[in-house]
């Protein structure tokens, strides 16, 4: 059994994050590394694996991003990941949600095929969460998704969710498209012998014409959405704060409260 | 003028309120048709509801055939209605639901998709607020029609009567859309309060609260608030994750939102910050919420919750 994680590479959520010039994520002068929400999909992906033990069952972690996404695959590779692939090219900057999931999905289809397609449930800078029902689309493929309790038996699939209106349990069969909240399982810390262990896993660098995606498919420029403007938002004025003494602190918030004529 | 596709949100053909605010964003970019994808014996009542907030036309899509197989169906739906009617948009609450909706069918019609959006222009500008609410982004669709997914509380309603013309649309539903299906269901019990994503004021407790989340819930329903969860306060097992604000959680922007003994991480920032005021109360002075507030109280919930409850509660007499 194949299954594909994808994984990917972020900007720090607690670095100043920034935007370039052209209104594209600053992904290059901040720290990046593993978005948090994917480090759920690996160790799912690595529960699924564990849990079948005896079958024979490879975890690809898969990231499209820049150079330095690498860190990404490496970090998934430590924790138990069997091999990496790392869609690296120049093109690729700017791309839209529509144009990472083309991108994505060819490159499953290339190292797949995959019985599953595991995501986080969004990712932790742009966080649309709408890569998993784009990969879903874009290969014909079931998706259940943001799961907060996976179950897997033979190719059937079980997750538990909390959705909009209901809890609900999803089935479907495999091959499929399966994303998970941070609801699913705490992520595991990579080992010494995990982190040794990584530096010898097979770890592949395709670029698009290995994927064969056109450079005009993907990149700002065939983004079919343009960013017009990015303004960092003012500051908040520094609100009125008082000290609760002697119950004080619960006429103030009333009168507060009053003023604003929310009572 | 081109229509404006606005997808309903309902349980059960009961019309929530962000699909008149939808209807009033609609109104700016086109004339309103509410897309209604429910029982058809439900779509006259739907009718009924929309057409008081502006909507021209409502198309009927029954579901009694896809019910169930989540959201693949709907959006061979939309997209077969997008071919039909040549929108000036497509506009779609911004549930995890709808997200999804949108994703599949902007990928269907090789149009361009804006999530999130807490604000939409004459023109199809949108506005978002990304990275914890740190920076505003207008964007807009350059191709296809463009899809967006729009927050709740992001316009206000605006009664307005349409002709509200039923339509019955049958889609045709492919079986490949029907592979993943709803095995079980448990609605959610009502607890008798506004839903979190769309009340106007939202009431969240966290660590602070200790596991006692009586003080908070007892302001929440003095001031007719929802109640919402920290992540900490979640994780403590205190309340069910479908309480959580934040960035795994749900976001809200409400009017008002009130952080009691929330330190205030800033995942939890992300799902709260675009609200248009907001309090806090904690014992901690150091707490970083504090620095987003409009109003802050030092001081232990436990006290001043209970003390401000009882205040407000005489006020209303």
């Amino acid at each position: 059994m194949n299954i594909v994680v994808c994984v990917k590479y972020v900007p720090d959520a607690t670095a100043d994050r920034q935007f370039e010039s052209d209104n594209t994520v600053d992904r290059v002068g901040v720290d990046g590394l593993l978005s948090e929400l994917d480090e759920y999909a690996v160790e799912q992906a690595l529960q699924i694996k564990e849990k079948r033990d005896g079958e024979e069952i490879t975890v690809t972690a898969l990231c499209v991003g820049p150079e330095k996404g690498v860190d990404a695959v490496r970090k998934a590779l430590q924790m138990g990941a069997d091999k990496g692939v790392h869609v690296v090219d120049d093109a690729i900057a700017g791309s839209d949600a529509i144009a990472t999931s083309l991108v994505l999905a060819k490159a499953i289809e290339k190292v797949g095929p995959a019985d599953l397609v595991v995501t986080g449930m969004a990712s932790t800078d742009a966080g649309m969460s709408v890569v998993p029902a784009m990969l879903s689309e874009r290969l014909g493929l079931p998706q259940v998704t943001q799961a907060a309790v996976v179950e897997t038996q033979g190719d059937q699939v079980r997750i538990k969710r909390d959705g909009d209106a209901a809890t609900e349990v999803i089935g479907g069969t495999m091959p499929l498209v399966l994303s998970v909240t941070d609801q699913s399982g705490e992520a595991r810390y990579p080992s010494f012998k995990g982190i040794m262990a990584a530096k010898k896993k097979p770890l592949e660098t395709l670029s698009l014409s290995d994927l064969g995606v056109d450079a005009g498919q993907v990149g700002l420029a065939a983004a079919w959405t343009a960013v017009e403007d990015t303004a960092a938002r003012p500051p908040r004025t520094a609100g009125e704060i008082v000290k609760d003494e002697d119950g004080s602190g619960a006429t103030a918030l009333v009168e507060f409260l009053a003023s604003k004529k929310f009572i | 003028m081109s229509e404006v596709l606005v997808v309903v949100d309902h349980v059960d053909g009961a019309v929530k309120k962000p699909t008149y605010e939808l209807l009033a964003l609609a109104a700016r970019l086109g004339e309103p048709s509410a897309v209604f994808i429910g029982a058809a014996a439900e779509g006259d009542a739907v009718a009924e509801a929309v057409k008081g907030y502006g909507a021209e036309k409502v198309y009927v899509v029954d579901d009694a055939q896809i019910k169930g197989y989540l959201v693949a169906p709907k959006a061979e739906a939309l997209e077969q209605l997008v071919a039909k009617t040549s929108p000036a948009a497509v506009l779609i609450p911004s549930s995890a639901e709808g997200k999804e909706v949108a994703a599949r069918l902007a990928i269907k019609t090789s149009s361009g998709l804006i999530t999130d959006a807490v604000d939409v222009q004459e023109g199809g500008v949108t506005t978002q607020s990304v990275f914890a609410g740190n920076f505003t982004v207008t964007a807009k669709v350059t191709q296809g029609t463009p899809i967006i997914t729009v927050k709740p509380n992001s316009a206000a309603p605006v009664e307005k009567a349409g002709a509200g013309t039923v339509e019955q649309f049958d889609a045709v539903i492919s079986d490949a859309a029907k592979t993943a299906q709803i095995v079980a269901s448990q609605p959610r019990q009502s607890t008798g309060r506004p839903e979190l994503t769309e009340a106007a004021i939202v009431v969240s407790g966290g660590r602070g609260t200790g596991g006692n989340f009586e003080p908070v819930e007892n302001f929440a329903d003095s001031m007719g608030a929802a109640v919402g969860a920290s992540r900490a306060a979640v994780d403590s097992g205190w309340k069910p994750h479908t309480f959580q604000v934040g960035q795994t959680g749900k976001t809200v922007s409400p009017q008002l939102y009130v952080a009691a003994g929330i330190s205030g991480a800033i995942q939890h920032r992300a799902g709260m910050q675009t609200s248009k005021t907001i309090i806090a109360v904690n014992k901690d002075e150091e707490a970083p919420l504090f620095e987003l507030v409009d109003f802050g109280v030092v001081g232990d919930l436990h006290s001043v919750l209970p003390a401000a409850t009882e205040q407000i509660n005489a006020r209303k007499g």
